[in-house]
């Protein structure tokens, strides 16, 4: 096997402190190991026999002549869509867009940039490229927020848009066939993330699209006005730190403990302007929405783009909901990394993010003294089918009712279906739906971002009030779902599940085991 | 996605040099790695071609005709500390806004760091104003994470901020700030938010190779990085103006 030395690297970052390595079963190193890489080479499709090299002392490519390069799957999805064939992190380069995607929030903003910048004659450079899902502030009377969607359905008439899920009947969003909800979940779901493509959309957790091996990241108005009357943008290539997680994932464990846990480990900075490339035996064993949950919160450790290596899991997921001919590509086994952590998940516990920030991490079982005042559960981040199975799971193992209220808001109208008809198993064939009205939680509402990001001042569970909230959404920082004062617990739908039955934060064991 | 270029859209023609040419390879946003649009080729054919597009708007173009060796920003400081997320400059609630929108991207200066917790009793915009005192924006590590949202450095440019000067940025914020040419994203070297009060009265000079910071209320200075690969972005007037001085688009109409 080719090696690479990367130990002198400009590149190679400082050791995380030793004092991890002890208790969890957490250890970081600072070189790439050779053994890992194997594992994601097991995957690849082409067994590309690489230019063995002898170690070099530093990474400039000038000085390699004519000897490949290897690159990492981020550089190569970036190589191809630039349509080069060596891509090295730093490189500013101009990158073929395969779906752009945009929202009620931005999508107007993003269509005014593009029609001042190439004229209100101009043509979209692609309209089966571009998907519009309005999801942010639906179910409201705000009335700025129904125009934007109404500018939104305009635009996409004119410019002929095939996707556009669109919603007219804000009274019911069963009268809407068109209507998704979530634009990273919806995305997912009707097909759009593929792998080795390049996403982009006009939200920061566009990086979601990362769960299924592509480049997948959130851009502004401005970027994405550019985009749509180029289907081009230009990016630097980021460095790509490795995460592999190994080991069998606990019962009690979900996907939300482990970004968290990484994020705490890292910082909300730790990644930024970087890849986290997550590989590992727990990863292989992840469905596609709790890779998606993983890879969601990439921008909350400020990462550009999370990524995962397409399998079978993948290509099941993507073969089932689209016809669109896609490529995935892999590390290369001499490939450079920036950083390598490694977990044994076998040994991780519950974990929370206190107000007020994502990497304010904390074992759910030391805060169990903390009272609560509500529970969240939706989002793009905790809102899809399994979170909610999860949650019902719990539910139903403890027999209980819920202590404080809770909230329930579905991704997605495929989302909110599965709640009411998809039995839970273990629990005899009741639903979702069945299970939560037994445990006293409110009715699943219409689906959409919801409180997550607190909206206009009717939305649906907003934080209106200093209260304590337990949620499986995203961020915490002050005044995100609503009141300056609230304060944000995030956490697994398990833990949301059990700390509702409580009314304090709680380590979902509690019932579970 | 082996489909040439010209199949996917037949506008587009495949005579695209990437304005990077840089052989040798450089650390990660070194100040060294200049992105220079003068060597493009000259036989370089436009990205799209469509009709002259219209360049009314106040945003691209209000740093693109100004000289570039050296660039002075005075006025008041605002502080914050760490981890401002784009949530507190610009809550969610205000998203509504559409910033191409002439009106509303007035009434989003006014709501520019509305969101700061009631600890920062001096408020960025007061009360009822739709401007800021303040030019300047001083800020700790991590300064705009959180969401993607353009909202956010287009509210701090149109309450009139015309720079800030952070420890470090999240990336998204940092470069919808460069796209946008809203406001001018500067890094200092030290935690200049420890040594500055909101009110100080401050100078920034940009210059080519070392740019300062002159805080004249304590008398000191200090060194602010090299803008790096968002300089020449920047110094045409945002994302769009640059792509047409590379030759990507076709120039706007006078």
């Amino acid at each position: 096997m080719a090696s690479s030395v990367i130990s002198s690297s400009p590149f190679v970052c400082k050791s995380s402190s030793s004092s991890s390595k002890k208790d969890l079963g957490f250890s970081s190193f600072t070189k790439s190991s050779q053994i890992s890489i194997h594992r994601c080479q097991k995957k690849s499709i082409s067994r590309k026999i690489v230019s063995v090299m002898a170690p070099q002392k530093d990474r400039s490519p000038g000085t390699t002549g004519s000897v490949k390069t290897g690159m990492t799957m981020t550089e190569k999805i970036l190589a191809r869509a630039a349509e080069k064939s060596l891509v090295v992190p730093g490189d500013n380069i101009w990158v073929n867009v395969d779906v752009l995607m945009t929202h009620d929030v931005c999508g107007p903003g993003a269509f005014g940039i593009f029609k001042r910048e190439f004229g209100e004659k101009a043509k979209v450079w692609d309209p089966e490229k571009i998907v519009v899902i309005p999801d942010h502030y639906i179910f409201t009377a705000d009335k700025r927020a129904n125009r934007n969607v109404d500018i939104m359905r305009e635009h996409c008439k004119e410019q002929n848009i095939k996707y556009f899920y669109d919603i007219t009947d804000l009274g019911n969003f069963k009268a809407n066939p068109d209507y998704k909800g979530v634009c990273h979940v919806a995305l997912a779901q009707e097909g759009h993330c593929r792998p080795g493509e390049v996403l982009l959309g006009t939200d920061s957790h566009t990086c979601t699209a990362g769960a299924f091996g592509q480049f997948a990241t959130g851009i502004g108005n401005t970027d994405a006005g550019f985009v749509l009357g180029t289907g081009k943008i230009l990016l630097k290539v980021p460095p790509t730190m490795r995460f592999i997680l190994d080991g069998e994932m606990p019962s009690y464990l979900q996907a939300k403990d482990l970004i968290l846990q990484i994020i705490g480990e890292i910082s909300v900075a730790g990644a930024t302007y970087k890849t986290m490339e997550f590989s590992g035996t727990c990863i292989e064993s992840l469905s596609m929405e709790e890779r998606m949950t993983l890879c969601n919160m990439v921008v909350e450790a400020g990462g550009k783009n999370g990524v995962i290596p397409p399998d079978a899991t993948t290509l099941n997921y993507v073969e089932n909901r689209t016809s669109v001919p896609f490529e995935p590509v892999y590390s290369d086994g001499n490939a450079s990394f920036v950083a390598d952590y490694r977990f044994d998940v076998s040994k991780l516990e519950p974990v929370v993010a206190k107000p007020h920030s994502p990497d304010n991490r904390a074992l759910a079982r030391e805060c169990k003294d903390v009272k609560i005042d509500r529970v969240y559960i939706g989002s793009c981040t905790g809102g899809k089918t399994e979170d909610f199975m999860a949650a019902a799971k719990l539910f139903h193992a403890a027999g209980k009712k819920v202590k404080v209220p809770t909230f329930l808001v579905p991704a997605t109208q495929k989302v909110w279906m599965d709640v009411y008809a998809l039995p839970v198993p273990g629990s005899g064939g009741k639903t979702c739906a069945q299970i939560f009205e037994e445990a006293g939680c409110d009715t699943p509402a219409s689906p959409s971002c919801g409180a997550c990001l607190g909206g206009p001042a009717d939305t649906y569970a907003r934080l209106n009030e200093p209260q304590v909230c337990v949620s499986t959404t995203n961020r915490n920082f002050p005044g995100r779902m609503g009141h300056k004062e609230g304060q944000i617990y995030l956490a697994s739908p398990y833990t949301a599940a059990a700390s509702a039955l409580t009314g304090h934060v709680t380590d979902p064991r509690e019932f579970l085991q | 996605m082996a489909a040439s270029l010209q199949s996917v859209n037949p506008t587009l023609s495949r005579n695209l040099s990437s304005p990077n040419n840089s052989s040798s390879f450089a650390p990660f946003r070194s100040p060294f790695l200049r992105f220079n649009s003068t060597t493009v080729a000259s036989d370089f054919k436009p990205l799209v071609s469509f009709r002259n597009a219209s360049s009314s708007s106040p945003f691209v173009t209000r740093s693109a005709a100004e000289p570039q060796e050296r660039k002075t920003f005075h006025g008041l400081c605002y502080v914050v500390g760490d981890n401002i997320d784009t949530d507190q400059i610009i809550p969610a609630e205000f998203l509504t806004l559409v910033p191409s929108n002439p009106d509303e991207y007035e009434k989003l200066g006014s709501h520019a760091l509305v969101g700061l917790p009631a600890a920062y009793k001096e408020r960025f915009v007061q009360p009822g104003e739709m401007k800021t005192k303040y030019s300047i924006i001083i800020g700790g590590e991590n300064f705009g994470c959180g969401s993607s949202r353009e909202h956010a450095p287009v509210c701090l440019g149109a309450a009139g901020a015309k720079a800030v000067v952070a420890q470090s940025y999240a990336r998204i914020f940092f470069r919808n700030s460069v796209a946008t040419g809203e406001i001018y994203p500067l890094d200092s070297e030290v935690r200049v938010c420890d040594e500055c009060k909101t009110g100080d009265v401050a100078t920034i000079e940009l210059r080519e190779g070392d740019s300062i910071l002159i805080n004249h209320t304590t008398g000191k200075e200090y060194k602010l990085k090299a803008i790096g690969d968002a300089g020449p972005v920047i110094d045409a007037g945002g994302i769009f103006a640059y792509a047409r001085k590379a030759g990507m688009i076709p120039s706007a109409a006078p």
